[in-house]
C-alpha cells in the first residue's frame, strides 16, 4: 500500500453503547474494535521512519512495529511487541490520554490536521490485549530460577502490579501488601466499571498469582507492620512503595462538611469498590443525589459525574473554572460525558456550599470566571468576575479537585525523604528512596499522574531492585 | 480470613468476640481500632475498637452493640465462623498521661454505653503509667452496662456507675459526677468515649474548668487509611480525618453539632437495611 492509499482509509470509529442507554447502566461504554476494524485501523499507519509516535508514549512502545503486525492480522505478534515495554495494554489502551501522548505526535493526525484522525493506537493496542485474554491465548510467562531474595511490594495499583510482575519474573519471592480487600488500586476503587471492566484488573491480578506472587490484602503497611519491620523482622531484602496519591483535596470553602458533600474518592469508592449501586444487595449505602454538582475538570471529575447519572441523578453539573481547552481530562471522556447529558459549566467555580438546618446540602453558590494572562503552567489563569455570584439548586456536591500523596508510609518510616508536596524522593535511575533497599514509584512519587506513568515507574523500580539485590549478592 | 474463637453476649444487644488476628494483636496499642468485613463481595466495612488483645494466642477482642445491618449480621456469627477481612490496627494510639511526657495525675475516664469497651485498654494503660484513674460508667439502664468487673478491677472504689433510670448506681447523667470532680479541683485530664451527644456534653462540662479533655470520635468510615475523607470532622476550625488524624481529639475543639449532623447522613438507608436484615433473620 502506498502512503496515499493508507491516507485514504477512513479512521475506524469505536463502536459504543448508545448514550441514552449507557447513561443508566454500568456496562462498558466503548465496545472495542472487531478484528477487521483493528486490521483496517492499523493499516492506516504510515510506518514513519522517525517513529514520532514513540516519543509520545511514556514507555516507548514500538508503535509502528506492533501496528505493522496488526495490519497483517497477526495480533499475537503485535501483542508480543507491545508487551516488551508495557505490562498492562488492556488497561492503557483504554485509559491513556492518547491525544496528549502517542497520538499527539502521529503523522497521520498532523497531515489530516486533527489529532482525532491520528492512527487510533490505543484502540488497536486494546484489541490485541483483549483478543489474547478472551481467547486464552496469552503467552505463558516464565520466571528465572529462584534467587532466594524476598521483595515486599506495598500497594496493588498499576505501579505495584508491574513491579511485582517484573520482580517475580527475575526469580525473587514477591509478596504484595494491599490495605483494601481487593487489588488494583485506583483501577478498582476509582475508575468505574463502565470505563474499565473490573474483570480485566482481576485477570492481571490472577496473572501475578500465576507468577507465584503472594498477595496479602487487608494489610496496611505502616500500621499492621512498619516498613522497617518488613525488613528487620520479616526478612524482606527489598521493599517497593507504590501507595498512590490517595489523599483527597478539598476546596476549603464554607459548607464542605455538610451531608451530601463527598470527595470523589469517597463517592467513587462507595460505588465501585463497595458496589453500592447494587442497592438491596450491597451493604454499603449510597447517596441518592438527584441534582449533583461535580467540582473539577479531570478524569476523576468526569468519572464522578458520569457515575452520578448512572446512580439515578436527574441533573449533573460539572463545574470547572477554566475553559474546555484547559480541561485535563481525556478528550474521549469529556465527549462521552457531554453525550450522556452532563451539563458543563465552564469558567465557573464554587464559592460556598449551602445547607439546610439539618446539615444537608441544598444549594451551591458559584462565581463566574474569565481567562486572564497565562500563569506559570503556561495556561491562561482563571480570574473571578466580581459580583457574578449565582446559585445552583443541588442536593449533592462531589469535590474532584485532585489528590495529594498519602502520608501514612512517610509518617511511619523513619529516614524516608519526601519533598514539599509529600511525594517520596527517589533516584531517577533506580527509583531507590533515601533508605537503601527501599524503592518507590507511581503516584506516591509523581503526584497524581497516569496509569502508564505509574506502570513505567514500577518497571524502572523493578530493574533497580534487581540490580540492588544482585550486586548485594556478588 | 479471621476465625472467631470465642463469643459472649454481654447484654441484650452487646456482644463480645475474640477473633484471630495475630499481627494486629502484636502491634495494637490502647485507643486503636480495626475495620472488618463479614463478606468481601457485597459487605460493608465497619470500624470497631480493639477492646483487648492476646499476643500469645494471636487474638483480639471486639465488643459491639447491634445498631444496624452489619453489627446485626456480626452478632449472628458463631465460634468457628470467620470474618472475611480485618484491617488494623488503625488510628493513632491514645496519648497516655504519665507515659507521654506529661506527669501522671488524676485522669477521669467517662464511658457511655458501649463506649466503656474501648475505654478498657485505655484505662488499663493509664493505671499502668501511674495515674489515679476514676471511671464514670453511664448507661440508660442497668442491663446495658458492660465490663463492670473489668473496670472495677482498674478503678476500685473510684468506679462511679450512673443510669438514666437509677436501676444501678446513681440516677442521672455522667456529666453530674464529672462536674463534681472538676469542682473539687483535682482532675488533670478527662477522656470520654460514648455517644457523640454524651461526648459533647462532657466537653461542655469540663470547659469552664479548663481541664484537658480528649474524646474518641466514632464517625462513619470506609477505608480507614485517609483515602476517602468520609470520616472528616472540624477540629479547631480545621478539617481532620478521624481515621488517620484521630480517633482522639481535643474535645473542646471538636465541632460537635456538625459531627452529630454528619453521623445522620445515611440514616434512611441504614434503617431500611436494618429492617431488611431483621426480616431475613425472622425468616420473613
Ligand atoms: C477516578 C480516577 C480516574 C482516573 N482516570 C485515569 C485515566 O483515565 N487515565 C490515566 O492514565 N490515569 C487515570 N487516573 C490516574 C491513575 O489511576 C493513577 O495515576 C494510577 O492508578 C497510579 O497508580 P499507583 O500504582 O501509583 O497507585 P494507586 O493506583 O493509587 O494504588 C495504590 C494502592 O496502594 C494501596 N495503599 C495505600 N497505602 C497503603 C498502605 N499503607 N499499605 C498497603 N496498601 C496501601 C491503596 O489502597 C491502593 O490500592 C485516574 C485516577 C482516578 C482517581
Ligand atoms: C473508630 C471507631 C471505633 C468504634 N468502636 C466501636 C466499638 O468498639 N463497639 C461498637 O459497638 N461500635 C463501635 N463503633 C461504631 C460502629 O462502627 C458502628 O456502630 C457500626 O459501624 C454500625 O454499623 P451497622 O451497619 O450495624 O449500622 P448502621 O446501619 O451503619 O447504623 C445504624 C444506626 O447506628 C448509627 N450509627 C452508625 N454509625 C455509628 C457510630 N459510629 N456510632 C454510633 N452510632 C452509629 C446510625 O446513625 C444508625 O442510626 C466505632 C466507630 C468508630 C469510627
Ligand atoms: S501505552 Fe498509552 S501512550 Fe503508549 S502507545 Fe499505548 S496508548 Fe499510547
Ligand atoms: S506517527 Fe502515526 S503514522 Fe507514523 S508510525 Fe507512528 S502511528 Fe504510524
Ligand atoms: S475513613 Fe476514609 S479517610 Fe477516614
Amino acid at each position: 500500500m502506498t502512503p496515499k492509499e493508507r491516507m485514504a482509509i477512513a479512521p475506524q470509529a469505536m463502536p459504543e453503547q448508545d448514550a441514552q442507554v449507557r447513561a443508566h447502566n454500568m456496562n462498558e461504554v466503548a465496545l472495542g474494535y472487531t478484528a477487521e476494524m483493528a486490521k483496517t485501523e492499523a493499516s492506516r499507519c504510515l510506518q514513519c521512519p522517525t517513529k514520532p509516535c514513540m516519543q509520545g508514549c511514556p514507555v516507548a512502545i514500538d508503535i509502528p512495529g506492533f501496528l505493522a503486525a496488526a495490519a497483517e492480522g497477526d495480533f499475537a505478534t503485535a501483542l508480543k511487541i507491545i508487551r516488551k515495554t508495557s505490562l498492562l495494554p488492556a488497561v492503557c489502551g483504554r485509559v491513556c490520554p492518547q491525544e496528549k501522548q502517542c497520538q499527539k505526535f502521529c503523522t497521520m493526525g498532523k497531515v489530516l490536521k486533527d489529532v482525532d484522525k491520528a492512527v487510533a493506537i490505543g484502540r488497536v493496542e486494546r484489541f490485541c490485549a483483549d483478543l489474547a485474554r478472551e481467547s486464552g491465548t496469552e503467552e505463558p510467562v516464565t520466571c528465572a530460577p529462584k534467587t532466594g531474595r524476598k521483595v515486599a511490594v506495598i500497594g496493588s495499583g498499576p505501579a505495584s502490579i508491574t513491579c511485582a510482575a517484573d520482580c517475580a519474573k527475575a526469580g525473587h519471592d514477591v509478596t504484595m501488601f494491599e490495605a483494601f480487600h481487593k487489588c488494583g488500586g485506583v483501577l478498582v476503587y476509582g475508575i468505574p466499571e463502565f470505563r474499565l471492566p473490573k474483570s480485566i484488573v482481576r485477570h492481571e491480578v490472577e496473572g501475578l498469582k500465576k507468577l507465584g506472587v503472594t498477595i496479602e490484602t487487608n494489610y496496611c503497611v505502616g500500621r499492621t507492620r512498619k516498613v522497617a519491620d518488613l525488613i528487620r523482622k520479616d526478612g524482606f531484602d527489598a521493599v517497593f512503595v507504590g501507595t498512590g496519591a490517595g489523599l483527597p483535596k478539598f476546596m476549603d470553602i464554607p459548607g464542605e462538611n455538610l451531608n451530601g458533600v463527598f470527595s470523589a474518592n469517597e463517592y467513587l469508592t462507595r460505588a465501585n469498590l463497595m458496589k453500592a449501586y447494587l442497592e438491596g444487595e450491597a451493604d454499603t449505602p449510597f447517596w441518592h443525589g438527584k441534582k449533583v454538582a461535580v467540582l473539577g475538570g479531570g478524569n476523576v471529575a468526569m468519572d464522578a459525574s458520569r457515575m452520578a447519572l448512572r446512580l439515578g441523578a436527574e441533573k449533573v453539573y460539572l463545574i470547572y473554572r477554566r475553559s474546555l481547552e484547559e480541561m485535563p481530562a481525556r478528550k474521549e471522556e469529556v465527549h462521552h460525558a457531554k453525550e450522556e447529558g452532563v451539563d458543563f459549566h465552564l469558567l465557573e467555580n464554587a464559592k460556598r456550599i449551602l445547607g439546610d438546618d439539618k446539615g444537608f446540602v441544598n444549594g451551591l453558590e458559584c462565581l463566574r470566571y474569565e481567562l486572564g494572562a497565562p500563569d506559570a503552567s503556561g495556561r491562561r489563569s482563571p480570574v473571578p468576575i466580581a459580583g457574578s455570584e449565582f446559585t445552583l439548586d443541588v442536593d449533592t456536591v462531589v469535590v474532584a479537585v485532585g489528590n495529594a500523596s498519602n502520608p501514612l508510609i512517610p509518617a511511619t518510616t523513619e529516614g524516608l525523604e519526601v519533598n514539599r508536596r509529600g511525594n517520596i524522593v527517589v533516584d531517577p535511575e533506580t527509583n531507590m528512596t533515601s533508605i537503601p533497599g527501599v524503592f518507590a514509584g507511581g503516584d506516591i512519587v509523581l503526584g497524581a499522574a497516569t496509569v502508564i506513568l505509574a506502570m513505567g515507574e514500577g518497571r524502572r523500580a523493578a530493574a533497580g531492585i534487581n540490580a540492588y539485590l544482585m550486586k548485594d549478592r556478588s | 480470613m479471621n476465625k472467631i474463637v470465642s463469643k459472649k453476649q454481654l447484654s441484650d444487644n452487646v456482644f463480645q468476640m475474640e477473633v484471630e488476628a495475630a499481627l494486629i494483636a502484636n502491634e495494637r496499642k490502647a485507643g486503636q481500632f480495626i475495620i472488618l468485613m463479614i463478606d468481601e463481595a457485597l459487605g460493608e466495612r465497619i470500624p470497631l475498637t480493639i477492646a483487648d488483645a492476646d499476643p500469645a494466642r494471636g487474638t483480639i477482642t471486639l465488643i459491639f452493640q447491634t445498631v444496624g445491618a452489619t453489627t446485626l449480621k456480626l452478632s449472628k456469627l458463631n465460634v468457628g465462623d470467620a470474618l472475611a477481612a480485618v484491617l488494623g490496627p488503625l488510628g493513632r494510639p491514645t496519648s497516655i498521661r504519665g507515659a507521654n511526657g506529661e506527669p501522671a495525675g488524676h485522669v477521669v475516664c467517662v464511658g457511655g454505653g458501649i463506649g466503656v469497651a474501648p475505654m478498657h485498654p485505655i484505662a488499663q494503660a493509664l493505671k499502668a503509667a501511674g495515674n489515679k484513674v476514676t471511671i464514670i460508667m453511664g448507661a440508660r439502664n442497668k442491663s446495658l452496662f458492660v465490663m463492670e468487673d473489668e473496670m472495677r478491677a482498674i478503678a476500685g472504689d473510684d468506679l462511679i456507675l450512673i443510669t438514666d433510670d437509677g436501676s444501678s448506681g446513681r440516677k442521672g447523667l455522667v456529666t453530674e459526677p464529672l462536674k463534681e470532680l472538676c469542682e473539687a479541683g483535682a482532675v488533670d485530664e478527662v477522656i470520654a468515649i460514648g455517644p457523640p451527644i454524651m461526648m459533647k456534653f462532657v466537653a461542655l462540662t469540663t470547659k469552664p474548668y479548663g481541664v484537658k479533655t480528649v474524646a474518641s470520635l466514632n464517625t462513619i468510615m470506609i477505608d480507614g487509611t485517609g483515602m476517602c475523607g468520609g470520616c472528616r470532622v472540624s477540629v479547631g476550625g480545621a478539617t481532620k480525618f478521624v481515621c488517620v488524624d484521630g480517633p482522639e481529639f481535643d474535645a473542646h475543639q471538636v465541632d460537635w453539632d456538625q459531627m452529630l449532623k454528619r453521623m445522620g447522613a445515611f440514616r434512611p438507608q441504614e434503617a431500611a437495611a436494618k429492617d431488611h436484615v431483621c426480616n431475613l433473620y425472622k425468616g420473613i
